[in-house]
């Protein structure tokens, strides 16, 4: 086991060779869930558009579970596992706890990974990503979800055991970084979601095995939807904390107020475990008092403080610019951005995509009485793919631009390609995201194998402009997996066949590095000065006027949708 | 009191609790103003609106369900549609319809403009119940009874789409329900009511 350290010639930091080694691992693990998920991606998306229609039956449903695991658990848990080594390790120059019960820990996950996979392949475990009982799958395939949870809950016990060791051992001073507290908030919200995962998970295992004679059903979909919407939450602080420090790193971007991004983080933690409910609104097992409270999170605090990060990371960027000296107009921060730096471009594609459709349709089909035009439509998946792929997954492989020549100090293999592959992607998921959501709103559901119900008793004829918009989901869903396939290439081609990063001179532009690297966004020795220049004297807009216009465009559009929904569920029969 | 010029990938030294600038504070207030709009609608729905998936809920073990589907079915049925009882209570009566892999019974025949109490509830496995086009999705769990009131808005011939995964026989389970006016007539074109769907 390495036990030095070296130090990044980019940025000067203490990065230890052993933590370094366990993010390298876990991230190259989660690239090929990721791959798996992809194609697994292309055959769904080609059998739902109707015109296509590839897949058989079985196989449909078979592979829609791999799809769910691969990409929501196995690919972002383990990016996840790296995230988590990285900001406890290289962002506090501090050395890991642990590292061989880090590998150890490794090992569970990627045994239980194996055992999910050999069920679900073999059509042992056809039950869905959501496995609801009394739906039974064989009992590895829990068991493998088990040591998959166990192994993920023993890295988050070693990030906060690391994070007393760099605080004992003083490796930093004052508080830990924002982007370190996004990562603890993301840390703590794992240990709540596995242990939800735990609890069910344990004794539906138990129930295949025959062991205890029923799970109920309705009490396993609370308890799962813990899991299973909460380990959303980890994305969304984890996507959130990616985002300030991709800020941070391709455009200067500066935190504007500690108290208040920090605050935000803290609501994530309070109030997000409630989630749960969402998936719940239109069950027969709950009262609407515990619906309300549950589904707003409380009041919406957990909507509160997303809407405050969606306000502080472009406010960030706009004054961390104009304190660089981009201070022409409203948007010359914008237009002056280095828009050819994938990991610039990526983060902010994820925040625009998170917000306006992940965001808007979320809270909205998450309203107890909308969920009746929405639940289990095309609109779900329609609305977590503009969250979780166009949020999360987007903002990781931002991050791994950064993350190739911080980490493995690899050039970023096929470069030319790598700074369109965000848009790309981004654009594919925005019209798949789209597509499923019209569909949805039409009454096309989610998970179905034949809309044509050609084997169906009674026949259902969806208006023509479903074939439309199925078409617009299969253009999109060819173009994301395309984007995908891209960064896998690239990711592989860089870590495995890469050229060393080597040397450079700051200033210069060298291909397959991200500027942010080569030429860093440094502030002007006087930066303090010009900041209080910029805070005084603007009015309520104070020294971000740019983003407070965009931040009223993302209300206005938020009002609309909301509101469009109310409108259209009052056409409905009375239901009560 | 400005805190210094740092990224969020810098440690901050001594107390980081410092006053918002007016920019963020009025967002901040702004955005709870929205999220306490988004909160009071809920309740406010459940006061002014039609359309709350409330209802009664009650546990119900899953063959005594089918049990009284049965007797229901058996006391008003009229006709008979592919195998499956076409049954027209009178308004205002319990109406019970069972999800089963991957069958909708029975084909219920109601009256628009007239009030039902509609239970929901399923023999085997969990079932998505989708009344298309009108796009009402209901969540239906075996071993729990969930009772809705419901007022039909338009006469036609409606489809029930099972959108919650049930088994390899998913996508064939499809049921009927039709609604007619006073005296008993389905307008039979309601192909635009068919085609329907949200814009």
């Amino acid at each position: 086991m390495p036990s030095a350290f070296r130090t990044c010639p980019a940025t000067g930091r203490r990065i230890h060779l052993g933590a370094e080694l366990l993010v390298k691992a876990n991230a190259v693990v989660a690239v090929v869930s990721l791959l798996i998920g992809a194609i697994a991606a292309l055959l769904l998306v080609l059998t739902r558009w109707q015109a296509v229609h590839l897949l058989p039956a079985e196989w449909y449903y078979r592979i829609l579970g791999v799809h769910g695991m691969n990409m929501l658990i196995f690919f972002i848990i383990y990016f996840e596992m790296a995230v988590l080594w990285f900001c406890c390790t290289a962002l506090l120059n501090s050395r890991p706890a642990a590292p061989r019960l880090g590998w150890v820990s490794f090992g569970l996950m990627f045994a239980g990974a194996a055992l999910v996979e050999w069920m679900q392949w073999s059509g042992r475990a056809d039950v869905l990503f959501t496995s609801y009982p009394p739906l039974k799958a064989d009992p590895l395939f829990y068991l493998g979800v088990i040591l998959f949870a166990v192994g993920a809950l023993t890295v988050v016990g070693l990030f906060f055991a690391t994070l007393v060791i760099a605080k004992r051992e003083k490796t930093y001073e004052g508080s830990v970084p924002l982007v370190v507290y996004g990562a603890i908030t993301a840390a703590i919200i794992a240990v709540i979601t596995l242990l939800h995962g735990a609890l069910i998970y344990i004794p539906t295992f138990l129930w295949s095995l025959g062991i205890i004679p029923e799970v109920d059903p309705e009490i396993y979909r609370m308890i799962w939807w813990g899991l299973g919407h909460s380990s959303q939450q980890i994305n969304v602080a984890a996507m959130v904390a990616v985002w300030y420090m991709l800020a941070g790193l391709t455009v200067g971007g500066v935190v504007l107020n500690e108290k208040v991004s920090r605050s935000a983080f803290v609501l994530y933690v309070l109030f997000i475990s409630m989630a749960s409910a969402h998936h719940l609104l239109v069950d027969p097992g709950f009262g609407p008092a515990w619906k309300i409270v549950n589904t707003s999170y409380f009041m919406y605090m957990a909507v509160l403080a997303s809407m405050i990060h969606g306000f502080t990371v472009p406010a960030g960027m706009e004054l961390g610019m104009r304190l660089r000296g981009y201070t022409d107009g409203l948007f010359g921060w914008l237009r002056r951005a280095p828009w050819g730096d994938p990991g610039f471009s990526g983060m902010v594609l994820s925040v625009i995509i998170f917000g306006f459709v992940g965001g808007i349709t979320g809270v909205t089909i998450g309203t107890e009485q909308i969920n009746i035009i929405a639940h289990n439509t095309l609109r779900i998946p329609g609305h977590f793919h503009a969250t979780v792929v166009s949020g999360t997954a987007m903002a990781f492989m931002a991050a791994t631009y950064y993350l190739l020549p911080l980490v493995f100090r690899r050039k970023v293999a096929f470069w030319g390609a790598a700074r369109w592959q965000p848009y790309l992607f981004s654009l594919g998921m925005l019209l798949l995201s789209m597509g499923m959501t019209f569909a949805g709103s039409f009454g096309v559901p989610r998970r179905h194998w034949d809309i044509s119900f050609s084997q169906a008793p009674f026949d259902v004829q969806f208006n023509p402009a479903v074939d439309l918009v199925l078409a617009v989901m299969g253009i999109g869903g060819i173009m994301a997996v395309t984007g995908a396939l891209l960064f896998i290439a690239i990711a592989v081609k860089s870590v495995f066949f890469g050229e060393p990063v080597g040397e450079w001179k700051t200033g210069t532009y060298v291909p397959g590095i991200p500027p942010g690297i080569t030429n860093p966004p440094v502030h002007a020795a006087n930066v303090d000065e010009i900041n209080e220049r910029l805070h005084g004297g603007r009015g309520f807009p104070g020294p971000t006027p740019g983003t407070m216009v965009l931040v009223f465009v993302f209300l206005g559009a938020f009002m609309v949708y909301y509101f469009t929904n109310w409108k259209l569920l009052s056409q409905l029969w009375r239901l009560g | 009191m400005l805190t210094k010029v740092h990224t969020g990938l810098d440690p901050v030294p001594g107390i980081w609790w410092k006053p918002a600038h007016r920019a963020e504070k009025v967002w901040v207030a702004i955005a709870f103003a929205w999220c306490m709009v988004l909160f009071a609608m809920m309740p406010l729905w459940h006061w002014k609106g039609g359309q709350n998936p409330s209802g009664v809920r009650t546990r119900v073990e899953p063959k005594a369900f089918l049990a009284r589907t049965q007797a229901f079915a058996n006391q008003y049925k009229v006709d008979t549609d592919r195998g499956v009882p076409v049954v027209a209570p009178p308004p205002g009566s319990e109406v019970y319809l069972t999800a089963m892999t991957y069958q909708w019974y029975p084909i219920l025949k109601l009256v628009n403009g007239k009030t039902y109490r509609l239970h929901l509830s399923a023999l085997d496995v969990n079932h998505g119940f989708s009344l298309y086009p009108v796009n009402v999705n209901l969540q239906i769990v075996p071993g729990y009874d969930y009772a809705l009131e419901v007022t039909p808005n338009a006469t036609g011939d409606f489809r029930i789409i099972c959108n919650e995964f049930c088994g390899i026989g998913h996508h064939t389970m499809v049921g009927r329900v039709i609604v007619t006016d006073d005296a008993g007539n389905t307008l039979s074109d309601n192909r635009s009511a068919r085609l329907g769907g949200v814009p």
